[in-house]
């Protein structure tokens, strides 16, 4: 066992003190909760009369349920267009921040602020500005000679929300790969250059390899920020009654726990978020074992 | 082509790309402001320059509410927020100090545990802790959006232990010679050499504590006297006293994020330094 210092007398009670509040976590907050979840999941409850035992029906039902099933590949579509738009252009931000150009500290700041900034207080400017005959957007389409779009429509509700989503997220996603790409020594570049490799082929050839430890890592946070989508969504696409134009996977546990207090469905539809993420992350660490170049 | 050429040629297509997105992402914040010093007659005008510029939307927060509602809900996000970073400095701190420095039985056990926990989804907790506040009857106050601060985190302890594991042992050995106890190692070495990583996981708590919807959404009552500026807002549209009128709306969205803009613009470095070392460090 590693270098640890030890605990003399009395102090293992210490030890164990400081703990305390760690473990109250792990038994209510998170490993508890998750069996609580499982459990709730095979019964039928209505927080009021007594919990009635429902075997594997929550889970048969909800690939019956058409709201849920909705809800589900809602996700999924917004995850398949979300992660690859954060991935695919903080890394280019990234690239073209790491030219060592002037005024790199400026523009981190400003890609950076809706990552600081709360979801409900921008998604409603959003909303002001994908106004359909107020909104700055058509206008400005309108004034190139384009024909104003109905953004938070139901057919184009879905894209309006990815892009507000990605708006919010490459912040972030620079910092990570800026930090990644920052880390890649200058050496590699300049024998690639003594080898006669052409500014392209170095991206391709030293840039790309050297950041797929990175290119893994935000693939995998966007991933399960995508799952639980949440706040920009409900904001940009609600309508009333508590109805939402584009529900995901998150709104529908909400609405089935906390509206129509159906636990059971709620619990088993949050097992179901939960083993999405899990087999997603399955995928990933085999991929990241084939693929992901450690230096 | 001569390199310096191609040089110019790519750093002057870089600042093309780079402006045009940064535009993009300050366009939301510009509009945002621009519309909340805009008369209400003219809140759908194209114009960015308001004309004349009135202040009277953010005066109208303040008035138009009843029961001083916007005032309420400002002490309750700050009450909240800041509740929610003692109890998590405190506790992933203690958890991190002991993790990191102690030697017991057990120890990697936990900690892996505690590790795992970052795969669950925050979602799957949510209908058991409803279930618990419920049988307490702290349902409808703020309790159960403050308790849960004080049981610890997984990415905190991590955050924290990493910084602890980069103090020199010496200290510690030269502390325990002079006789100090481990409660005194913990709260007299540790947390003062620690502000850097102490600051980073306190803004990140508060940022999330002052941006929560879904949880102030589940637990609170959305009565104006009772909720968070952010879940108030999501419901200012409503409130018939606004009229729906996006001048006074805008100005409620730009009080709301100026709070984390300050401290954004104040620790900018702690900010983005803790970001970059949570991808690098995993």
């Amino acid at each position: 066992m590693e270098y640890g210092l030890k605990p003399l007398g009395r102090e293992k009670l210490w030890l164990w003190l400081m703990l305390v509040p760690t473990i109250i976590g792990l038994a209510f907050g998170t490993i508890g909760s998750l069996l609580a979840t499982l459990t709730l999941s095979f019964f039928d409850w209505d927080l009021i009369g007594a919990p009635t035992w429902a075997g594997f029906s929550n889970y048969v039902q909800l690939f019956q349920n058409e709201s849920y099933m909705e809800a589900f590949s809602n996700t999924l579509k917004f995850s398949a267009m979300y992660v690859p738009g954060v991935v695919i252009i903080s890394l280019l931000l990234a690239v073209l921040l790491n030219r060592k150009i002037r005024g790199v500290g400026i523009f981190r700041t400003i890609y950076f602020l809706p990552t600081v900034t709360s979801a409900v207080a921008t998604a409603l400017v959003w909303n002001m500005i994908y106004g359909r005959d107020t909104g700055i957007l058509n206008f400005m389409l309108e004034s190139v000679g384009l024909s104003p779009i109905c953004w938070l429509c139901t057919n184009n509700a879905m894209l309006s929300v990815v892009i507000v989503n990605v708006w919010g997220a490459i912040g972030e996603g620079m910092i990570i790969f800026l930090a990644g790409l920052t880390a890649i020594p200058r050496d590699y570049y300049e024998a690639a250059e003594l080898d006669g490799a052409s500014g392209f082929q170095q991206f391709l050839r030293v840039t790309i390899p050297l950041v797929t430890p990175s290119i893994f890592f935000q693939t995998l946070i966007a991933a399960i920020n995508a799952f639980q989508a949440y706040d920009y969504i409900y904001m940009l696409t609600r309508r009333s009654g508590g109805d939402s134009s584009v529900p995901v996977a998150v709104f529908s546990i909400y609405r089935n726990a906390f509206h129509f207090f159906r636990m059971g469905d709620a619990s088993a539809q949050a097992i179901q978020l939960a083993l999405l993420v899990a087999a997603f992350m399955g995928v990933m660490f085999w991929w990241e074992r084939r693929y992901v170049v450690y230096e | 082509m001569t390199k310096s050429l191609q040089k110019t040629v790519l750093d002057t297509l870089a600042y093309l790309v780079l402006g045009i997105g940064a535009l993009t992402m300050l366009l939301p914040f510009v509009w945002m402001i621009s519309v909340s010093f805009r008369e209400p007659a003219q809140q759908y005008s194209r114009n960015l320059i308001p004309d004349p510029i009135v202040f009277q939307n953010y005066a109208d927060l303040f008035r138009v509410l009843p029961n001083n509602a916007f005032l309420a809900l400002v002490f309750n996000s700050f009450k909240i927020s800041i509740l929610t970073v003692i109890g998590q400095v405190l506790t992933c701190a203690m958890a991190a100090f002991v993790f990191a420095v102690v030697k017991f039985k057990g120890r990697n056990l936990l900690f892996a545990l505690l590790l795992a926990t970052m795969m669950i989804p925050p979602q799957v907790s949510l209908i058991p802790n409803f279930i618990i506040f419920k049988y307490m009857h702290l349902i409808g106050t703020q309790w159960p959006l403050i308790l849960p601060a004080f049981w610890g985190g997984a990415f905190g302890t991590f955050l924290l232990r990493q910084y602890f594991l980069t103090i020199p042992r010496d200290l510690v050995d030269a502390a325990r010679m002079d006789g100090a106890s481990l409660f005194d190692i913990f709260w007299r070495i540790y947390l003062p050499l620690s502000k850097p990583a102490v600051a980073a996981l306190a803004i990140f708590v508060f940022k999330d504590a002052w941006n929560d919807l879904l949880h102030p959404l589940v637990y609170l009552p959305t009565d104006m006297q009772q909720t968070t500026l952010t879940v108030g807002l999501a419901f200012f549209q409503q409130q018939l006293q606004l009229g729906g009128k996006f001048t006074v709306l805008m100005a409620g969205a730009f009080l709301s994020i100026l709070p984390l803009l300050i401290i954004f613009f104040i620790a900018q470095k702690q900010f983005i330094e803790g970001i970059a070392l949570s991808g690098v460090k995993r």
